[in-house]
């Protein structure tokens, strides 16, 4: 029999977070920082919903786009939130989560041999989903002295000629790494000025803390050429609905919700209803599991430091990004050896690109007992380590 | 959100935090956060730290009632006279002054059915300004102070996700 399998396929690499995950699953006891998802349940009034669209037997499709009544309200959200302003007829296109939003977003935009500049640590499926439209991935390595922000020197740099689009990937996991208005002006100028598209994926936009989320979309000349990405997951701890949107120019959209209608028809009904309920009625949930994230972001951080590594404030998403070079142990080794020897699971930066060795992503979606817990072995951990070599 | 607000919601959820760990998770510092905490102890607005049990899972013997009081106010004085009566009496757990039908619930604890019983026909109905009583036998706890008794709050997340 001959290979049934794309070889384009199977060249792809498996996400270091699938790795990790086998090993962990092994272990039955083990405690966890490397979940990258709230802990809070869907709040009850945004499941009411979903139960109610039941009740009433709403278990039909969609339009291909999304119920017109989710896509009004994402615009009057986005408008209010971020000073977004798009139309829900043509702009906004209701996905299976974020990550549909992004897979569509570069299928229909990337031709075979055109690069796309993807920014890391980031996200594990940009890069695939680059190569498997056969464009070529272009990474920059995001630097620990600049916050893991991207500069625009950086973005310069990494400009050919067969640029087509920039992913910006803020708040971001893995690092918690926050664009403020300033950083974002300079990348926008560049981008207008090499004429190059960017899909901003701001899923984590809601979670931000002490200051406020700005979209490379509100400014000025930005909307024609953003693709704007977001969802429900993070800010109203949804995960599990699968539920997320892309607003852009209509010829982007309208390419993108052609792909979507083959591969994917529509997103789940019942998930929709949920969702109007969440951006009419949830503001003050939003804000309580933001403030909640908040004590937690300045515990985890503070534990971290007082154990002697190094971690940049991280302002964004519910990730702390503390570097382990300290230790002269690999991203991988500390993982490794901290869950055979204090059974913590946390995911190597490495899974997240190759900028990421020397760090280690530190989820903080946890109750403060948890944390406390768990923190108290990894500083045992970096402790033993620190008189294994003799410091 | 004061600061001050900010330190009796948090430790309202979790009361065994250090001032430490407050003042870290708050962003303030650990003196600022100690000399806040103990003034809202002597201001009163922290009035006590207790544990939260559920005596339901412990061999302990024990009924909760909640006993619906109508009552005559007194010249001058309203309702604090009674209430001052009723709640310095060690079984009762809370005593509130209600709005509508009734005038105080007292929610009282007791050992068993026939002693609580003993507590409304000889100690509270004889009051004098005891005008009615209705007792109500608590059954079974689903929540209590915000928690889910009746089931153990699992993390059903996979231990590692993207």
């Amino acid at each position: 029999m001959r290979d049934p399998l794309n070889p384009m396929v199977v060249g792809i690499k498996p996400s270091g977070i699938r790795k990790f995950f086998d090993i962990v699953s092994e272990m039955k006891d083990a405690i966890s920082l490397g979940v990258g998802e709230p802990d809070f349940a869907t709040p009850y009034h945004i499941r009411k919903e979903g139960i109610d669209s039941l009740e009433k037997a709403r278990t039909h499709y969609t339009s291909n786009s999304g119920l017109m009544e989710l896509r009004r309200e994402i615009c009057n959200y986005l408008d209010r939130r971020y000073d977004l302003k798009y139309e829900p007829a043509g702009e906004v296109l209701i996905t299976v989560g974020g990550s549909e939003a992004i897979d569509l977003a570069i299928r229909a935009m990337v031709a075979p041999g055109e690069e796309v500049i993807i920014p890391q640590p980031s996200y594990v499926s940009y890069e695939p989903c680059v190569i498997l439209t056969q464009g070529k991935p272009v990474i920059i390595d995001l630097k620990e002295e600049n916050d893991f922000r991207l500069t625009g020197a950086e973005l310069r740099a990494a400009i050919t000629d067969k640029t087509k689009l920039l992913i910006l990937p803020f708040p971001n996991n893995p690092t918690g790494a926050v664009m403020t208005r300033e950083d974002l002006e300079e990348i926008a100028q560049i981008c207008i000025e090499k004429d190059i598209v960017v899909v901003s994926d701001e899923i984590y936009s809601e979670l931000t803390y002490d200051m406020e989320h700005v979209s490379i979309g509100s400014l000025p000349n930005m909307k024609e050429r953003c693709i704007i990405i977001n969802g429900f997951s993070k800010g109203h701890a949804m995960t599990g609905w699968r539920l997320g949107y892309a607003c852009g120019p209509k010829n982007i959209i309208a390419q993108m919700t052609k792909i979507h209608q083959f591969a994917i028809m529509c997103a789940p009904t019942t998930s929709q209803y949920a969702a109007v309920d969440a951006l009419k009625n949830s503001d003050d949930d939003v804000a309580m599991m933001r403030d909640s994230y908040n004590q937690r972001r300045r515990f985890v951080l503070h534990e971290l430091r007082d154990m002697g590594l190094t971690c940049f404030e991280p302002y964004g998403a519910f990730y702390a990004f503390p570097c382990i070079k300290s230790t002269k142990m690999t991203s991988e080794e500390f993982a490794t050896r901290l869950l055979e020897e204090e059974k913590v699971a946390i995911v190597p930066g490495t899974a997240f690109g190759d900028s990421g060795e020397g760090f280690m992503r530190i989820s903080y979606a946890y109750s403060i007992e948890q944390l406390r817990e768990a923190l108290k072995r990894v500083r045992h951990f970096v402790e033993r380590r620190r008189k294994e070599l003799g410091e | 959100m004061s600061k001050e607000l900010q330190i009796l919601e948090t430790i309202d959820k979790n009361a065994r935090l250090s001032a430490k760990e407050l003042a870290v998770m708050l962003g303030e510092s650990e003196e600022a956060v100690a000399a806040k905490i103990a003034e809202l102890e002597k201001q009163g607005v922290i009035c006590g730290y207790t544990t939260q049990i559920d005596w339901d899972k412990t061999d302990k013997a024990q009924v909760m009632a909640l006993i619906e009081v109508k009552v005559t106010p007194k010249m001058g004085k309203g309702f604090d006279e009674i209430a001052e009566k009723i709640y310095q009496m060690e079984e009762v757990e809370a005593v509130y002054l209600m709005s509508g039908a009734y005038d105080l619930t007292v929610m009282l604890k007791g050992t068993s059915l026939k002693n609580v019983a003993e507590f409304v026909s000889s100690k509270l109905s004889a009051m004098e300004t005891v005008l009615s009583t209705a007792t109500h036998f608590v059954l079974k706890k689903y929540k209590e102070h915000g928690v889910i008794l009746v089931k153990p709050s699992e993390d059903e997340r996979m231990l590692i996700t993207p």
